[in-house]
């Protein structure tokens, strides 16, 4: 009989360690639609790792990237390979949401179920602080009669969600001819933000979370914030709401899954889900990365989804951006 | 100086035996990541970020791991692309062009050698200035305006439409062939597909390493096998393992001047590391380029690009720290590791977290550091690779080419794509036209089409808002002056060469 030597007995404990790791039970996978670093990806990473420590998931989420066409690899993969998977859970956002609103997925909005929504940076519109734009009230006034003489930027392209929460605003403040007013693509918040302060651009519209750095500092001015209450971490900022202009705009995080999964199974991860929202892990990470936590989950989310999909919809055939 | 201070304080930080272990372990790793082609710096950092997390290290020691991870990643893609003419990352493009030739010609060695050294002295170069004028450039970057970066990247076509080939409209043909590529995709301003044919695939237009790997490795190993089919290659032989101290001596000046082209293009957040190595290139065979060496072998063709390349990426941390704008897709990775490690680049990063930001900044440098320590020595075994016989080395060539570009998106199509570049790049070959005009059109054809249309935006399609900043006037101006001294240097040649043939 050979004599089990040290070494051996290490590696064979190795072994095993590296299988129980590699290979759990039942594993829940969460596709993150890009490559690793963006937001889905981040989505993606939380909340698998959140579901394991809170034993709602058995053993390990695997996060697998799968970047393409702005989530429409992935979408399609979903709806044609995998729409009964009832383990399976892809991160999306109003950026996917609004790609399928103009037809640039290969299915339509309802051919996957919509989970919940966990999480969203909160839309906000800001001008430089020495502009002579003081108010919301006086920027729509602008936007309504003379929509030519200011230029407006942000981090998407025309009839990208930045642009079209905007216009969301200039609609409500008056404004008839959506395609009147001048809308400058950045290649992020902050791009966008750094070109207002040395004077190329009048008004931006993007997120908070990214460009907070520059409320603070007191670089620029927040003319109002597109949530339904104050953002908690600038409570003196009015949301647009409270100056008459009924629109809000997040940009929300959630997950969709197959659209055969049964209503038992889906019901089981609107549940579970909620149960990882209520979490004080997830309540910290989403404040850490710049989001405030906002739970809509199930049949509610689904029609959240599907009515914003409508208006972006909608916005995009005013403005030209789809036929 | 109290910048000079703060530094001292973080590489006080940064030189715990823990970190030190961490920054040489980071190194080894990320110089075999960046070896791959297509797993690049973006990859390597961005995958081992949660990695960082399971360990628990505090911020600092996981800056100090990514950082090491990243200039490894960098350093490594130099090695394929001077031993086997894969570009690792964009960047390292301009690399190719005269570090394969050399280590074709035998001189392995010295290429790995002047790139390690070239990208040290960059990166040197990189932290002084950051250190001395950080917030100083990022104040006076803001003010480049969507116009003034169209007239940057007009000066960058110029300046390398002399780099390729003799016949101009060859150059133009491939410039164009780039330029057309990088328009494929959804166009991110009007949100419209270009060039997609209803396959969602090229939505998010053609990956550029993707398209790199196949116009160099695959036409490399198509070119390879026709040659094969007629004689048999040789394999190549190897002058010497050791790198030779006077041919790294005699790169110096045009590392000095890479840097500081390449820290200049660096601290523009819209411009970034590939525009850095491509400029300071262009500039370097501009101002050095006497006997037509460049393209064939000329050590200052590694020493530019490379030094160019560390100081942009050093450069680009100044927008991405101050201002919170990434300006490369290195520092887009960083940004997103500060971010995930609960930093919030921006104005008041500087006041509020000194302690990390120089931190930071000691540790990229300590990463170059431990880089030239690591790898002067494994020159010799790196560039005994030259000596595998062909008819071995391109089957692995081609593994991989296709493990790295499929290990970036899983993707099938991404492969046939590769394949597709390959046969584009082979013929173009073939036709004796240069790739280096595609390249440079697909690498900076997007950035600059962004910047001419925001431009147009923001004056509503008046044309004349190109000419009214004085910072595009300067550049154009520059422009003028470089379009000028090339003709004039390509008249005296030919006079030159006129009047040795009536001589002789």
């Amino acid at each position: 009989m050979k004599i089990l030597t040290p070494t051996s007995a290490a590696f064979g404990i190795v072994m095993a360690v590296g299988m129980t790791v590699s290979a759990p039970a039942s594993a829940a996978e969460c596709i993150a639609p890009s490559n690793p670093g963006g937001g889905w990806d981040f989505t993606c990473r939380t909340i698998g790792r959140i579901l394991s420590e809170l034993d709602l998931v058995e053993g390990n989420v695997q996060v697998t990237n799968m970047p393409g066409g702005v989530g429409a690899v992935t979408y399609a993969m979903v709806v044609n390979e995998r729409p009964d998977d009832p383990e399976l859970i892809v991160a999306t956002s109003t950026v996917g949401i609004t790609q399928i609103a103009q037809g640039r997925y290969p299915a339509p909005v309802d051919a996957v179920r919509y989970l919940a929504m966990l999480g969203a940076d909160v839309g906000v519109i800001a001008v430089d602080d020495d502009s002579p734009i003081e108010s919301l009230d006086q920027l729509t006034e602008i936007m309504a009669n003379e929509p030519g003489s200011i230029v407006t930027a942000g981090s998407s392209g025309a009839g990208g969600w930045d642009h079209i929460r905007l216009l969301m605003v200039a609609r409500e403040g008056g404004l008839d001819d959506l395609n009147a007013m001048r809308w400058v693509q950045f290649d992020g918040g902050t791009d966008a933000v750094t070109q207002m302060m040395g004077g190329q651009i009048d008004v931006v519209s993007t997120d908070m979370g990214e460009i907070a750095g520059f409320v603070e500092s007191g670089d620029i001015r927040i003319l109002a914030a597109l949530s339904d209450e104050p953002i908690p971490a600038f409570p003196d900022i009015p949301t647009a709401k409270s100056q008459g202009i009924d629109v809000t705009g997040y940009n929300w995080r959630g997950l969709y899954t197959g659209g055969e999964v049964s209503d038992e199974e889906y019901d089981e991860w609107v549940s579970d889900l909620e149960t990882l929202y209520n979490s004080e892990e997830w309540q910290t990470a989403a404040v850490e990365s710049g989001l405030i936590p906002i739970w809509r989950g199930g049949e509610e989310f689904s029609d959240f989804v599907v009515s914003e999909a409508a208006v972006m919809e909608e916005i995009s055939r005013d403005i030209g951006v789809i036929e | 100086m109290e910048s000079f201070l703060f530094l001292a304080d973080g590489f006080a930080v940064a030189l715990t035996p823990l970190n030190i272990a961490l920054l040489l372990l980071g190194c080894f790793t990320g110089t075999l990541i960046g070896a791959l082609p297509g797993l690049g710096p973006v990859n390597g950092v961005a995958i081992l970020i949660p990695l960082t997390f399971a360990f628990g290290f505090d911020a600092t020691s996981s800056l100090i791991l990514l950082s090491a991870v990243y200039f490894g990643c960098m350093y490594g893609g130099r090695i394929s692309s001077i031993l086997l003419n894969i570009p690792g990352d964009e960047p390292a493009v301009m690399t190719t062009l005269d570090g394969y030739p050399m280590a074709k010609q035998g001189k392995a060695a010295d290429a790995l050698a002047i790139s390690g050294v070239a990208s040290f002295f960059g990166a040197t170069v990189a932290v002084v200035g950051l250190t001395l004028f950080a917030p100083l450039l990022a104040g006076l970057a803001i003010y480049f305006g969507p116009a003034d970066y169209f007239a940057l990247y007009i000066l960058a076509f110029v300046t390398i439409g002399g780099i390729a080939g003799v016949d101009p409209r060859k150059t133009l043909l491939s410039a164009l062939i780039g330029l057309m590529i990088a328009t494929a995709g959804l166009d991110p301003i009007s949100g419209i597909p270009r060039f997609t044919f209803d396959n969602y695939h090229l939505y998010d237009g053609v990956d550029a390493i993707v398209a790199l790997v196949g116009l160099f490795a695959i036409s490399e190993i198509l070119m390879l096998l026709e040659k094969a089919a007629k004689d048999r290659a040789a394999p190549i032989g190897l002058d010497s393992w050791l790198p030779s101290v006077r041919a790294i001596w005699s790169t110096r000046w045009a590392v000095v001047r890479g840097s500081i082209v390449g820290f200049i293009a660096g601290v523009l957040p819209g411009a970034g590391a590939s525009l850095g190595s491509v400029m300071s290139y262009s500039m370097e065979k501009q101002a050095s380029d006497k006997n037509g060496t460049f393209g064939k072998g000329d050590p200052r063709g590694v020493a530019a690009p490379e030094a160019g390349n560390n100081a942009a990426s050093g450069g680009a941390l100044i927008p991405m720290l101050s201002l919170g704008v990434p300006g490369s897709g290195t520092t887009a990775v960083m940004l997103a590791m500060l971010i995930s490690l609960n930093v919030q680049p921006g104005p008041l990063l500087f006041e509020r977290q000194p302690d990390l930001v120089w931190g930071l900044v000691a540790s990229l440098y300590l990463g170059n550091v431990a880089l030239l320590i690591l790898n002067l020595p494994m020159i010799g075994l790196f560039s005994r690779l030259m000596m595998v016989p062909t008819w071995a080395l391109m089957p692995i060539v081609a593994a991989v080419s296709f493990v790295g570009v499929f290990s970036i998106s899983n993707s099938i199509f991404d492969l046939e794509l590769m394949i597709m570049f390959g046969v584009l790049g082979y013929l173009l070959r073939k036709l004796d036209i240069s790739l280096v005009p595609l390249v440079l059109g697909l690498l900076l054809g997007g950035d600059m089409e962004r910047n001419l249309r925001r431009a147009l935006s923001i004056s509503d399609g008046e044309w004349g808002v190109l000419l009214e900043s004085p910072i595009s006037l300067t550049l154009y101006a520059l422009t003028a002056v470089f379009l000028g001294l090339s003709v004039w240097l390509a008249r005296r040649d030919r006079k030159r060469r006129q009047a040795r043939l009536t001589e002789g």
